[in-house]
């Protein structure tokens, strides 16, 4: 696929802490080839300059909280040729999710000097739940160098390499000490889709989970190791409903030793 | 010197005084020595430059998922067994770029890299491991096209074997006639003695440049007594090794039985994460990524490390063909200890209990095995029981 003209590219936010989209910034380095390739063309994080659609590749940071956010996706969506979700909050629902597992109009009244004001949706959803979604970046945040493979891959019509197996894979590739079997710290890297290249193993912790399930995910094996390690019932809860609490096989797995 | 020379086979002793000058020989020939060396809560294999480099007076111990180090009371050298690392860490890279190449108008060229790789010597290699060197080997040099990154680190290479004075909890060498004593494909092996305040090893000779390197070093001729020691170490630690594998028609056994009930139990505990293929000396698969930078100027061919435990490994058009962990993990198990006997002629197995420590949910291979054993012997019983019945 070659295109002539540079591709326009444009970034959205949502729900969400603008640290997906600062992975973008952080890319200092490339910042001037991927301006030499690509054509920035809403990025409001970068610059009010504000150019219109349609756009060839939209970037899509957050997640779904109101109504308006609902409207605002769907015309994006009308708008890009594809679509990329990054992030846990557009791919899972991100952090704020963990409002999905309680009854919202309480956390309202309770932080809000004046709820009347507010107006939300009951729950913090992922994109792929409002519009069809082309390709999902994991993390949280995304990860610079799986970000230029992404932009790399659509410039070049290629396949990306982003893998959907465990970080363990990852992290076994770096010969890292597994610190689940030589110290017992629960990792979350058997389900936990790859990416982040291991980085919380390599510096000695377990995984947190922030990629979100791996392909196959077998949460139920896990917990029962995590028991076995120690870990009582809501700290099971706690390891799965993190930023990817929404996921559904991690959603199902805290469920599931709540009750 | 005045030290008579040495032949092959033959046995002499080594004060651990010596060991550096021992590191110091191989060093000075050029090579990259690694070895066993205290790492992150592990004893991993990584340079050794000097004889402090090796975990001194550390043992580990190990069990289906678990694996701990310990400090203990005494000076030895290699009283440990297999960690999580195994040689194919330096003869098959994780991680190998195989070219790169850039643009050229509308065609390209390949910038070839002159891969440089210094000799390695392997320090403390166990008797399993060497069978799984040999066995990758075959993998990848006994064909027809043989990997050239294999040959190019593989070629050369020194072993300094150690016979092993301790069994780890999830070892099963014996069962796969792989160890514990080292027969064969090493320079030089050892017998590590600490005996009344001494610390001294039994060596014994396996080439001709091992006989050279010992020849530098202050050394002398065994006596039979001390030939007897280090047969008696080798002897006990084949007595502590409690797990076991029943190999008799494996091939048949497992063949057969690829409908058994205990692949959708193994299916439930399996994680498909793919730890034991990434530890087993002998797994050798990998997967290839192509890249192309942002200005499409560059591209590159990487070759990474995969396992039969993604999905990836066996999608085709349209699916995985193993979509299911009981697949996965059949896979596995079968190619193992079965299929690889068909492919290579020897099992796939060398039983170094990697897969069992380090699986983190301590599926233990061997334990798969029996339980498979144990219910086709129960069927089998029953059949004739059930003749007896009708007999009667
Ligand atoms: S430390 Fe975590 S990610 Fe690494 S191998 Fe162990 S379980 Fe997997
Ligand atoms: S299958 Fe397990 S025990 Fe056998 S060689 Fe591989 S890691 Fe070692
Ligand atoms: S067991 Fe799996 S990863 Fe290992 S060599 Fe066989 S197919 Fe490859
Ligand atoms: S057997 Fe254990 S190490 Fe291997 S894929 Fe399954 S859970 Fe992971």
């Amino acid at each position: 696929m070659t295109i002539k003209r540079k591709p326009k590219l444009a970034i959205w936010k949502f729900a969400s802490c603008d640290g997906c989209q600062l992975s973008l910034l952080d890319c200092e380095d490339e910042l001037l080839a991927i301006t030499n390739r690509v054509d920035i063309a809403y990025f409001l994080e970068a610059t009010s300059t504000v150019r219109k659609g349609p756009y060839d590749i939209s970037l899509v940071e957050g997640s779904i909280t109101t109504q308006h956010d609902v409207k605002r996706i769907q015309k994006i969506r009308q708008n890009s040729k594809l679509l990329v979700t990054i992030g846990a909050c557009a791919t899972a629902g991100g952090i704020q999710a963990l409002r999905n597992f309680k009854n919202v109009n309480d956390f309202i009244s309770l932080v809000y000097a004046k709820p009347q004001y507010i107006e939300t949706l009951d729950k913090s959803t992922p994109i792929a739940n409002h519009v069809p979604v082309d390709y999902e970046l994991r993390g949280c945040p995304i990860n610079k160098r799986q970000l230029l493979e992404v932009l790399s891959a659509f410039l070049h019509g290629r396949k990306p390499n982003t893998p959907s197996y465990s970080v363990c894979i990852e992290c076994k590739r770096r010969f890292n000490v597994c610190v689940m079997v030589s110290c017992g710290i629960p990792c979350l890297g058997p389900v936990t889709h790859a990416g982040c290249n291991a980085i919380c193993p390599s510096y000695h912790r377990g995984c947190y989970g922030c990629y979100g399930p791996m392909e196959t995910p077998n949460t139920t094996s896990l917990s029962s190791q995590f028991s076995q390690l120690g870990l009582d019932k809501d700290n099971i809860v706690r390891t799965f409903r993190t930023f990817n609490a929404y996921a559904e096989p991690f959603r199902k797995e805290s469920e599931a030793y709540e009750k | 010197m005045t030290a008579p020379s040495l032949k092959i086979r033959e046995t002499a002793i080594l004060e651990s005084t010596h060991f550096q000058k021992l590191l110091d020989g191989l060093i000075k020939r050029g090579y990259q020595v690694v070895g066993p060396t205290l790492g992150e809560d592990a004893i991993v294999y990584d340079e050794l430059k000097s004889v402090t480099d090796l975990p001194i007076g550390y043992t580990d111990e190990q069990e289906g998922g678990k694996y701990r180090i310990k400090k203990q009371n005494d000076k030895a050298f290699f009283n440990h067994t297999v960690g999580p690392h195994s040689w194919k860490k330096f003869l098959f890279p994780s991680e190998l770029r195989m070219w790169k190449a850039k643009r050229n108008g509308n065609t390209f060229r390949f910038l070839t890299d002159n891969e440089k790789i210094k000799k390695f010597a392997f320090i403390g290699v166990r008797s399993c491991d060497i069978h799984a060197i040999f066995i990758q080997d075959k993998v990848f040099t006994g064909g027809k096209f043989a990997d050239p990154h294999y040959k190019l680190r593989r070629e050369g290479i020194f072993i300094l074997a150690v016979n092993c004075g301790k069994a780890g909890g999830t070892c099963f060498c014996a069962s796969m006639n792989a160890g514990p004593k080292v027969s064969s494909g090493f320079d030089l092996a050892l017998t590590e003695i600490l005996k009344n305040d001494r610390h001294y090893f039994i060596v014994e000779i396996g080439t001709e440049l091992g006989a050279g390197i010992l020849h530098e070093i202050p050394y002398k001729i065994a006596n039979d007594e001390e030939k007897y020691a280090a047969d008696i170490v080798v002897k006990k630690t084949a007595e502590q090794i409690c797990k076991s594998m029943d190999t008799a028609n494996i091939k048949d056994l497992l063949y057969k039985n690829y409908e058994h009930p205990r692949w959708d139990d193994a299916a439930k505990r399996c994680l498909t994460c793919a730890n034991c293929t990434m530890v087993c000396p002998t797994c050798f698969c990998t997967t290839v990524e192509d890249v192309t930078d942002l200005t499409g100027e560059h591209a590159e061919r990487w070759r990474k490390w995969d396992s039969c435990f993604t999905m990836d490994f066996s999608y085709i058009h349209g699916g995985s063909i193993r979509s299911s962990a009981k697949s996965r993990y059949r896979q596995w198990m079968t190619h193992k200890l079965a299929t690889w006997i068909d492919q290579f002629g020897t099992s796939g197995c060398v039983g170094c209990g990697r897969c069992i420590t380090w699986c983190p949910v301590a599926i233990d291979i061997t334990e798969e095995v029996s339980a498979i054993r144990e219910s086709e012997q129960t069927t089998e019983k029953k059949t004739t029981e059930g003749l007896e019945e009708q007999r009667s």
